[in-house]
């Protein structure tokens, strides 16, 4: 389901060139990336899709510098987060904004001050400023009227936007969602992906979804990285997942796609006959 | 991760132990080297922009005034008891008079700090130690990373700066409670003399002494704030924690007892050095 047919060449703003990474003590190491290498196309959607544990959290971590691999290199816009150190990899992360799966907001703050921390933190606007900033990004995620209350009084869904709204408060380049849509009902869900084609429309910013919704969230995707057993294998096209021959990326489809991995099945078993 | 793709042990049989050994060995120079630069980071947040005065209030308030009624309690029967004692114990070479400088040389130097440290890790380190580890598994302290905050200046340094502050003014409340305490049991229970009492105390109690209780006080708040914290901040990496709340809750115990013991320890080495 690609929205654009130049995403082949599209500048890769993220590169990773053979990831490992691996948990666990010496004795039994669980290897959950290994010697992965692909790249995420600037300004566009991609969804990293795959089982539990198959490491898609962890690919956001590297990313972010929050964990380091075992080997190989992880270049965003040429550099190399896994040499970068404090000040070098804090400025790095200045680029990116992030939608965590539980929204990880402060419990002891309220959805205001929860939003305005990274202008209070990073800029040096006066209060008056940052409250302006602060109502309209509430206003613009209907969050009007909740900016008193602390995150224990509201609901999944308003927790999730509270976190969209800290995340872009700064315009970052990048944005990462990790299970966006986790624990939503189909109406809530439906709501976080109309949020996020709306601000992606407005700031242009790099999306990288980490999501078990599927096929909802393929609908949004550039590009699909399928995780599998510490491989990675990149689609730009869901004809592609959906005809692939490998066996696990059949299964896959089958369990995740339902009707629409039948649908397509039977089309191409029609035309063979 | 999945259990499917996974790398076995390849060391022979009997080369397991000090395998297993050195694992060990290993994990505990990380765990210390980890724990120093987090000590290091959170000194050097004092001196970073923006300091956050605000939570250095809050942290005072929880840390310091939170405690005073815990401390008070305690100091009075430390003190109580210390004078039933002392009078009991001196009561027999017909030393009473000795009573005010016995109990207040005991507070100053030994008493007053520790009991004032373990206090205050029974009461805000236990917190301390909790709110951070759950911040750590509810992601809340990645967010800040990734909003390219420092969560050293940001959630430790004011903790930090509030137990410096508060703990060395506790531990003077309990020593001046315990004194009073001691006054309660010897002079008005068991009857040595008001002024005996006080003469005593104040022949005996040399700045030297003082110094002493100021220096382990500080010490003690290092080294309580920088265990709690630090376990909490590290809830995820501690071998055996488990996952969690029960992780949370484990290491909490673990920073406690832990945070109480290095109390002790080094309450014995602060003596011997400084005394």
């Amino acid at each position: 389901m690609t929205r654009s047919s130049d995403v082949n060449t599209s500048e890769p703003v993220i590169r990773f060139r053979e990831v490992t990474k691996s948990f666990g003590e010496r004795r039994r190491r669980h290897v959950v990336l290994n010697g992965v290498s692909f790249s995420i196309p600037r300004g566009r959607t991609t969804v990293i899709a795959g089982g539990s544990g198959q490491g898609k959290s962890v690919t956001l971590k590297l990313i972010l510098g929050l964990m380091r691999p075992d080997s190989g290199h992880i270049y965003v816009d040429g550099q190399d987060v896994t040499t970068l150190r404090g000040a070098q990899l804090r400025s790095l992360r200045t680029r990116f904004g992030v939608l965590f799966q539980g929204a990880a907001l402060f419990d002891s703050l309220t959805v205001f001050e929860n939003v305005a921390l990274p202008l209070r933190e990073r800029t040096k606007l006066s209060e008056q400023e940052i409250r302006e900033k602060v109502m309209a990004t509430l206003r613009q995620l209907e969050l009007e009227g909740h900016e008193e209350k602390f995150p224990a009084q509201l609901s999944g869904g308003m927790k999730k936007r509270v976190g969209l709204a800290r995340a872009l408060q700064l315009e970052p380049e990048i944005v990462l969602f990790d299970e966006p849509t986790t624990g939503l009902d189909p109406l809530m869900t439906q709501e976080i992906y109309d949020l996020f084609s709306r601000t992606q429309q407005r700031l242009g910013y790099t999306a990288v979804i980490v999501s078990h919704d599927i096929p909802k969230v393929f609908d949004l995707a550039d590009r699909i990285i399928l995780l599998n057993r510490g491989e990675v294998d990149v689609f730009d096209d869901i004809e592609e997942i959906v005809h692939s021959t490998k066996p696990y990326i059949r299964e896959f489809a089958e369990m995740t796609m339902g009707d629409m991995f039948a649908d397509n099945s039977g089309k191409k078993g029609c035309s063979d006959e | 991760m999945t259990d499917s793709y996974s790398t076995q042990d390849d060391t022979p049989p009997l080369l397991r132990p000090f395998a297993r050994l050195g694992d060990i060995v290993l994990y505990l120079l990380t765990d210390l080297g980890r724990m120093g630069i987090f000590l290091f980071s959170a000194l050097i947040g004092a001196f970073r922009q923006p300091f956050r005065f605000g939570e250095l209030v809050k942290q005072l308030r929880f840390i310091g005034a939170g405690s005073i009624s815990v401390i008070f309690f305690t100091a009075l029967s430390s003190g109580m008891v210390l004078g039933l004692q002392g009078y009991y114990s001196l009561h027999k070479f017909g030393a009473e008079g000795m009573l005010g400088s016995a109990v207040s040389l005991t507070l100053i130097m030994e008493l007053g700090p520790i009991l004032t440290a373990l206090m205050v890790t029974g009461r805000a380190g236990s917190a301390m130690c909790a709110e951070i580890g759950i911040m750590r598994i509810s992601e809340q302290i990645d967010a800040l990373e990734c909003m390219a905050v420092d969560p050293f200046r940001y959630l430790i340094t004011p903790k930090l700066l509030a137990a410096l502050i508060s703990v060395p003014l506790l531990t003077a409340i309990f020593d001046v409670v315990g004194i009073f305490g001691g006054y309660l049991a010897g002079v008005l229970l068991m009857g040595v003399s008001s002024g005996s009492y006080f003469n005593g105390m104040m022949q005996s109690v040399t700045n030297h002494d003082i110094r002493l209780g100021v220096i382990k006080s500080f010490v003690f708040a290092l080294l309580l704030v920088w265990i709690c914290s630090g376990r909490g901040y590290f809830v995820q990496r501690i071998r055996g924690a488990g996952f969690g709340a029960e992780s949370v809750s484990k290491v909490t115990t673990q920073a406690v007892v832990l945070s109480s013991i290095s109390v002790l320890i080094f309450d014995y080495l602060l003596t011997a050095i400084l005394l």
